[in-house]
C-alpha cells in the first residue's frame, strides 16, 4: 500500500513540476530563451505572497490575485528594459545575463529575508484530505495544485493555438523577421510572452510556498525540476511536459521510499534514462 | 605561385615577443614567492592561481567551444572527493594522485558528455547542472567519506606532504602555481594547434567550419573531457590547500560556477587574457568588498550583466578593440615575407 501511495503522491507532485515547467517551456517555444533565473522569480512570487499575506491579512490563494499581475509586469518590464537586448544568434549574452539575475534575485531575498525558512500558511486547506478507500489519503492540496497545473496547461494551449495573442506568438517563434513585416512588434510580443511565465511562475511560486517551507536559496532545484519535466515530456509539448512532471514526482517518490536519501537522486537518474534511451523526450512536438 | 611564397602566416609579434619576456620574468619572482611573501600572502596567491585555472578552463570551453557550462563544479568537487578517497582508502601520496585524478577526470566526463552533447545550447547549460547536482548527492551517499556532513584529511596523510607546515604550504603554493601555467600553456598551445584552428573556425561559423571537413562534435567532444580531466586535477588542489572536503562546499555552484563566470565576462570572454585579468580583478573586489557578504554577490552579478549588455568583450576585448595588442596571439595574420 505504501508503494501504491508513494506513486499517488508523485503523481500529484507532478502538477507542480509541470507549473514550474510551463513558464520555461512557453519563453523557449516563443523566443529560443532560458531563463536561469526561472527557479529564483519562482522563490521571489512566494516571497511576495508571504509579503502580501502577512501586511494585508488576506487568504495565501487569494494573495494570487495581487503576487499574479505584479509578476506579470515585472516579466513585461524585464524584458522590454533588458532580456530583449541579449537575444540573438549567440546564446551567451541570454544566458549569462538571466544566470547574474540568479545571483541577485538569491542575493537580494538574502539580505531581505535572511535564510530563515518561511513557510505560507493556508488555513485548514493544508491539512484537509480526501479518503479514497483501502487507506489512500490524497491532500486537498496537493489536488488543487496538479488541478491548477492541468486548467494553467489548457490555457496556454488555448491561447497558443485558438486566439490572436498565440498567432503572434507563433509567428515570432517560426520567423522574426516575417512576423516584422506583417506589423508584429516583436519586443512587445516577446515582453508579453515574458509576462504570461511570469504570471505562470506566480502560480506556482504560491502553491510551492503554501505546500513546503522555503528560503532564497531553493530556486536553482526549481529551475533544474522544470528543467526535468520540460525534456522528459519533449520540447514544446505543453501535455508532455505534464507527463514528464509526473514521471519527475512518480521517480523521486519511489526513490524515497527505498531509501529517504535516494529522493532527489532517483528524479534525476529517470531523466538522464530519459535523456539516454529518448533525447527528444517522450512526447516530441512533430514539426519540431 | 611567387605571389603565395611571397607571403607568410605569423601568429607572434613585437608585442606578443616583448610580452614573453616580462612573463618569464614575472614567473621567476612568483616562483621564488615562498622566500618574499608572508603566509597569508601566499595561500592568496595560491587561491588565485587555482581560480586563474578554472576560468582559463570555463573559458576555453564556454569562450571557444561554445559549450556554456554552469556545472563545472561537478568536476571540482569530483577532483576533490578523488583525492580524499585516493589518499585515505589506497594510500596514494596526494601529489601523486593529482596526475591520477587529472586521468580520472577526463574518463568520468566521457559518459557524461555522450548524455549531455544530446542538449544544445542553453539546455546544455541547465544538462551540466543536473550533472553536477547528481554528483553532489551521490558524494553525500559515501559514508566513508563522511556523507552528506564531509571529512577531513587525516593527519598522518597531511605529514606525508612535508613534514613542516611551511613545507606543505610552499608544497601547495608550487603546485597551485603549477597547475595554473600547465592550464595557460595547454590552451594556448591547443588554440596554436591545427585542431586550434578548427575549434575557432567552428565558433566564427559552424555550418562554414563544417563544410571544410571539420568534425564538430568529435573537437566539442575533445575540448570538454580535456577541460573536465584539468578541472579535476585542479579541484584536487582546491581541497589539498582546505584539508577538509564537504558535498556543499565541493559541488558549490557559487564558488567554482558562478564567480568563474563572473571572472570570465569582466576579464574578457574567448580570449586567453582575459580569465587572467578578471581574476585579478575580482580578488581586488573581494579583498576590498568582502565585508558587504551577500551584498558583494549581488553587486558582482549586477557587473556582471553591465558588461555583459554594454560591453560583451570585456575588459580585455576594450583593451585589445583600441589598441589590437594580443599578449599570448592565436590569431594568424598574413605579412609579407622579409628576407
Amino acid at each position: 500500500m505504501d508503494w501504491v501511495n508513494a506513486v499517488l503522491q508523485g503523481v500529484l507532485l507532478g502538477g507542480l513540476y509541470a507549473l514550474f515547467a510551463a513558464g520555461l517551456s512557453l519563453i523557449f517555444g516563443v523566443m529560443r530563451l532560458v531563463n536561469i533565473a526561472h527557479g529564483d522569480f519562482i522563490v521571489l512570487a512566494a516571497f511576495l505572497g508571504l509579503v502580501v499575506t502577512t501586511t494585508l491579512g488576506l487568504h495565501s490563494l487569494v494573495a494570487l490575485l495581487i503576487v499574479v499581475p505584479f509578476m506579470a509586469l515585472l516579466g513585461y518590464l524585464l524584458q522590454r528594459c533588458v532580456l530583449n537586448q541579449t537575444l540573438g544568434k549567440d546564446i551567451l549574452p541570454p544566458l549569462l545575463v538571466t544566470f547574474g539575475l540568479s545571483v541577485i534575485i538569491q542575493n537580494g531575498l538574502l539580505e531581505v529575508f535572511t535564510a530563515n525558512p518561511q513557510k505560507l500558511s493556508a488555513g485548514a486547506l493544508e491539512t484537509a484530505s480526501i479518503p479514497l478507500g483501502a487507506g489512500l489519503n490524497a491532500g486537498v492540496l496537493p489536488v488543487l495544485t496538479f488541478a491548477a497545473a492541468v486548467v494553467i496547461i489548457a490555457l496556454l494551449q488555448w491561447i497558443f493555438y485558438r486566439t490572436a495573442l498565440g498567432r503572434a506568438f507563433r509567428a515570432v517563434s517560426d520567423n522574426q523577421d516575417i512576423a516584422q513585416l506583417m506589423g508584429l512588434n516583436k519586443s512587445h510580443i516577446f515582453g508579453l510572452a515574458m509576462a504570461l511565465s511570469m504570471a505562470v511562475i506566480a502560480i506556482a511560486g504560491i502553491f510551492l510556498a503554501v505546500r513546503t517551507s522555503f528560503d532564497p536559496s531553493v530556486g536553482p532545484a526549481r529551475l533544474i525540476f522544470g528543467f526535468e519535466a520540460v525534456i522528459i515530456g519533449g520540447l514544446g509539448n505543453l501535455w508532455g511536459t505534464l507527463i514528464g512532471g509526473i514521471i519527475l514526482g512518480v521517480s523521486q517518490n519511489i526513490g524515497a521510499q527505498i531509501n529517504p536519501g535516494w529522493q532527489l537522486l532517483a528524479g534525476h537518474i529517470a531523466f538522464l534514462v530519459v535523456l539516454a534511451v529518448r533525447p527528444r523526450g517522450l512526447f516530441p512536438r512533430v514539426d519540431g | 605561385m611567387s605571389a603565395a611564397t611571397d607571403h607568410i602566416i605569423v601568429q607572434s609579434s613585437r608585442t606578443s615577443r616583448a610580452a614573453s619576456i616580462v612573463a618569464l620574468l614575472l614567473l621567476a619572482t612568483l616562483l621564488a614567492a615562498p622566500w618574499w611573501a608572508g603566509r597569508a600572502d601566499l595561500r592568496l596567491f595560491g587561491e588565485i592561481y587555482l581560480y586563474v585555472a578554472l576560468a582559463c578552463l570555463w573559458n576555453f570551453l564556454a569562450g571557444y567551444a561554445g559549450l556554456v557550462s554552469v556545472g563545472q563544479q561537478a568536476f571540482v568537487g569530483f577532483g576533490g572527493y578523488c583525492l580524499f578517497a585516493l589518499a585515505i582508502f589506497l594510500g596514494v601520496h596526494p601529489m601523486a594522485a593529482v596526475p591520477l585524478i587529472f586521468i580520472l577526470g577526463t574518463l568520468i566526463s566521457i559518459p557524461v558528455a555522450v548524455l549531455i552533447f544530446r542538449l544544445r545550447g542553453a539546455y546544455f547549460a541547465i544538462g551540466t547542472w543536473v550533472i553536477a547536482e547528481v554528483f553532489r548527492l551521490s558524494a553525500a551517499q559515501i559514508s566513508a567519506l563522511g556523507g552528506g556532513s564531509g571529512t577531513s584529511l587525516p593527519v598522518d596523510i597531511v605529514r606525508a606532504i612535508a613534514s613542516s607546515r611551511s613545507g606543505r604550504e610552499h608544497a601547495a603554493y608550487w603546485a597551485a602555481l603549477a597547475v595554473a601555467i600547465l592550464v595557460i600553456a595547454s590552451v594556448y598551445l591547443f588554440l596554436r594547434s591545427r585542431q586550434g584552428l578548427a575549434l575557432q573556425a567552428i565558433r566564427d561559423n559552424e555550418t562554414a567550419a563544417q563544410a571544410m571537413g571539420i568534425d564538430i562534435w568529435r573537437t566539442k567532444f575533445f575540448v570538454y573531457i580535456v577541460t573536465a580531466g584539468l578541472t579535476s586535477a585542479v579541484g584536487a588542489l582546491i581541497f589539498l590547500q582546505k584539508l577538509r572536503i564537504s558535498p556543499d562546499a565541493a559541488f558549490s555552484v557559487n564558488d567554482w560556477t558562478a564567480f568563474v563566470i563572473f571572472i570570465v565576462v569582466i576579464g574578457g570572454i574567448g580570449t586567453i587574457e582575459g580569465p587572467i585579468i578578471g581574476t585579478i580583478v575580482f580578488f581586488l573586489l573581494r579583498e576590498t568588498l568582502a565585508d558587504l557578504g551577500s551584498v558583494y554577490l549581488l553587486i558582482l552579478g549586477f557587473v556582471a550583466i553591465v558588461v555583459m549588455l554594454r560591453a560583451p568583450s570585456g575588459l580585455w576585448g576594450f583593451v585589445k578593440s583600441r589598441t589590437g595588442i594580443e599578449l599570448f596571439p592565436t590569431t594568424r595574420r598574413v605579412e609579407p615575407r622579409r628576407n
